[in-house]
């Protein structure tokens, strides 16, 4: 995802007078927008929410690095899986930041298709590595410390950050289709096959905004609300049945092709009235 | 109709043409019809009989087999009521609704048909025996409505068979045809899912004459033709079923993979004598033209058949039972388990009574040389509903009387 946070759209109120007239002519051309409604409320609970998350993000990476440093491999392996899941929640937020997605959350998959090679490669997924696959940490400090860096980078960026409605309304749908297409093929996690966390991070993210916004799309649209309502219940019930004892999630291996069919319907059902959500900014 | 079916755009316009007349000669009145459409590539929906049944043959189809999340009858009716006027839009080459103003929500047509006609756009509607045991509808579910028996030598896959809803579309254009399918289903999310869905092709030559399959043999040749054959054989007539049937007909879908491979390694005269039918003319053996007829009994001065006991054309013809045959090809790919190809027949049949088909299909049985070289993957029923009059919706004589 680009940056595109601050480059602000003007709106203005022509849209608003067409779409009154009740007119069927299209808009080809691109048109800037006013907001008919006031949504400086809304705006402001997304950004303490996301930065909340972000907050979160830096205190659990921080443990993490801390495990991970102290070469103690069944602690970092747990910690792992939690501490990415405030950064799945805020992704709106947290990829919008140029180069520093890439450094924290860059897949090898992700890099060599830029042209790099394995050399090149740093964050999470790199640790990822050295945990399941190498089962060690030694050789991979340096990674962990510039995780770090990068996390309080981000942090730091985090708190400048303008959220604007149509971010919002975009980021619910990304994340969903973040869902549709990684984490339900079980190719973010290509190590630990934690998936299921980043899945569940990534619907709450989407279900923050949406219970943000809950009200002003009801005056719009009372069923629209409602069936949001259910198919994000649709989603959790599905997702609740691999839920382990502790807490936490089934590896992805485990999961049935059954399983993940279900799940990728409930997730497009979902995310097909989640991209209506713009009715509000008309 | 078929061979009108194949005079291409033209036979489409006649057709159409003849269709009317044809009725009007039988003493309906159909005011409510819509003959506006003089647009070879355009073909109503609104029409005593869906579209894609006596429809001439387009070159591709996109076939889609649906699962209801729906729970009630009445959520059904509220489907079909919300699809009429798309696929009505859908048919007259539209998209499925005007643009919206609003930029920031998605857009209402998926769009991938901006800037291509109709293209002869067919959309044919079915419900399958499943839908009505899962809105607990047994009492409206016509009883000529079953799963297919097995038949001897199906391999069926349960990815490939069954299903509550189809959506039959077809149009000479495979862009057309898939963005048809893709937006009904799109606007049913949460009402409905995909089971399987299969796209084909159609050679439709220029000079008219009959489509060949991947065998390259004349599929089609002996389908009906005019409107008694068809009332005889296709269209469901008061009392021959339940009410809400009248003007219908029932669909038949075999996935039939054709093993290629081994076909392209059998001789001429043997390919021949497995069809029962010369390849190039289409002739049945021993006849000159493709539509000469034939008498599938008849003996050599040795004594034996001239169109081989065991060809697919004789063991068809001993069933004494007429069907129309709209079938294409399809080609997914490979086999990944043999490096095959992935190719075959999306076999399409419509018949008033699915009795005609599992007659046919029994006569076969065992016996037929065609079954060396071909398996059965999928097979599913529906039952498609008459046709849809200005202000009417899909299927309301089976939702007026529940």
């Amino acid at each position: 995802m680009k940056f595109s946070l601050l480059s602000t759209t003007v709106l203005a109120g022509s849209l608003l007078l067409a779409a009154c007239n009740g007119t069927e002519e299209s808009s080809s051309t691109p048109q800037e927008t006013k907001a008919s409604i006031n949504l400086q409320a809304e705006v402001d609970a997304y950004k303490t929410f996301a930065l909340d998350q972000m907050d979160s993000f830096l205190l659990e990476t921080e443990k993490f690095v801390q495990a991970f440093l102290a070469g103690d491999i069944e602690k970092a392996k747990q910690l792992y899986p939690e501490a990415r899941m405030f950064f799945e929640r805020s992704e709106p937020i947290a990829e919008s930041f140029g180069d520093l997605d890439p450094r924290i959350d860059g897949r090898l998959a992700d890099i060599e298709e830029e042209g790099k090679g394995k050399e090149e490669w740093t964050g999470y997924h790199k640790l990822e590595y050295a945990l399941w696959v190498e089962n060690t940490t030694q050789g991979y400090e340096e990674v962990a410390k510039q995780l770090l860096a990068d996390t309080k980078e981000l942090h730091a960026l985090a708190q400048t950050v303008e959220v604007e409605p149509d971010l919002m309304i975009t980021g619910a749908v990304d994340l969903l289709n973040e869902v549709s297409t990684s984490k339900i093929t079980g190719e973010e996690e290509i190590y630990s096959h934690t998936d299921l966390y980043d899945f569940k991070a990534n619907i709450e993210g989407a279900e923050k905004i949406f219970n943000i916004l809950r009200e002003q799309i009801s005056e719009k649209d009372s069923e629209l609300v409602k069936t949001l309502e259910e198919r994000f219940a649709a989603v959790n019930q599905l997702l609740a049945i691999h839920e382990t004892a502790e807490g936490g999630y089934i590896s992805y291996e485990e999961l049935t092709e059954e399983h993940t069919k279900a799940l990728a319907e409930a997730v497009n059902q979902l995310g097909e009235p989640l991209s209506q959500m713009g009715i509000i900014l008309e | 109709m078929l061979k009108l079916a194949s005079a291409g755009a033209a036979g489409a316009a006649i057709g159409a043409a003849g269709f009317g007349g044809a009725i009007k000669a039988l003493g309906y009145e159909l005011p409510s019809f819509d003959n506006q459409h003089s647009d070879v590539s355009t073909i109503s929906f609104y029409d005593r009989y869906q579209s894609g049944i006596s429809t001439p043959v387009q070159k591709h189809i996109y076939f889609a087999s649906l699962e209801i999340l729906i729970q009630s009858a009445h959520e059904l009716q509220e489907l079909f009521k919300m699809w009429t006027p798309i696929a009505a839009r859908l048919m007259d080459g539209k998209q499925i609704e005007e643009p919206s103003t609003n930029r920031y929500v998605a857009p209402g047509d998926t769009g991938e048909a901006m800037g291509l006609d109709a293209s002869r756009l067919t959309i044919t509607f079915g419900v399958g025996p499943s839908l009505f045991e899962k809105l607990h509808l047994q009492d409206k579910k016509p009883k000529e409505l079953n799963d297919l028996p097995h038949f001897p030598k199906d391999q069926l896959d349960e990815a490939y068979t069954g299903g509550d809803i189809c959506i039959q579309a077809c149009a000479d254009d495979p862009q057309v045809a898939f963005h048809a399918v893709r937006n009904l289903i799109r606007s049913a999310t949460g009402l409905v899912k995909m089971k399987w869905s299969q796209s084909g092709f159609n050679a439709i030559p220029a000079d008219g004459s009959t489509s060949r399959n991947l065998f390259a043999f004349k599929d089609g040749t002996v389908n009906p033709a005019t409107d008694e054959e068809y009332n005889e054989s296709v269209w469901v007539k008061a009392g021959e079923s339940t009410s809400w049937m009248t003007g219908g007909t029932y669909l038949i879908y075999r996935k039939i993979q054709m093993h290629l491979e081994t076909w392209d390694r059998t001789s001429l005269k043997e390919q021949e004598a497995t069809f029962g039918r010369h390849r190039e003319s289409g002739a049945a053996i021993g006849k000159e033209s493709e539509f000469e007829d034939f008498d599938v009994l008849e003996k050599d001065g040795a004594g034996k058949y001239i169109i081989p006991e065991d060809s697919h054309v004789h063991l068809a013809r001993l069933a004494k039972k007429a069907i129309l045959r709209r079938a294409f090809s399809y080609s997914s790919g490979m086999v990944s388990s043999t490096g095959a190809h992935d190719a075959g027949l999306m076999f399409i049949s419509f018949q008033k009574n699915p009795q005609q088909f599992i007659d046919i299909q029994n006569s076969l049985g065992r016996i037929d040389k065609l079954n060396e070289y071909i398996t059965h993957r999928g097979s599913a029923i529906f039952a498609c509903f008459p046709g849809v009059e200005k202000g009417s919706y899909l299927g309301e004589a089976l939702f007026t009387h529940l």
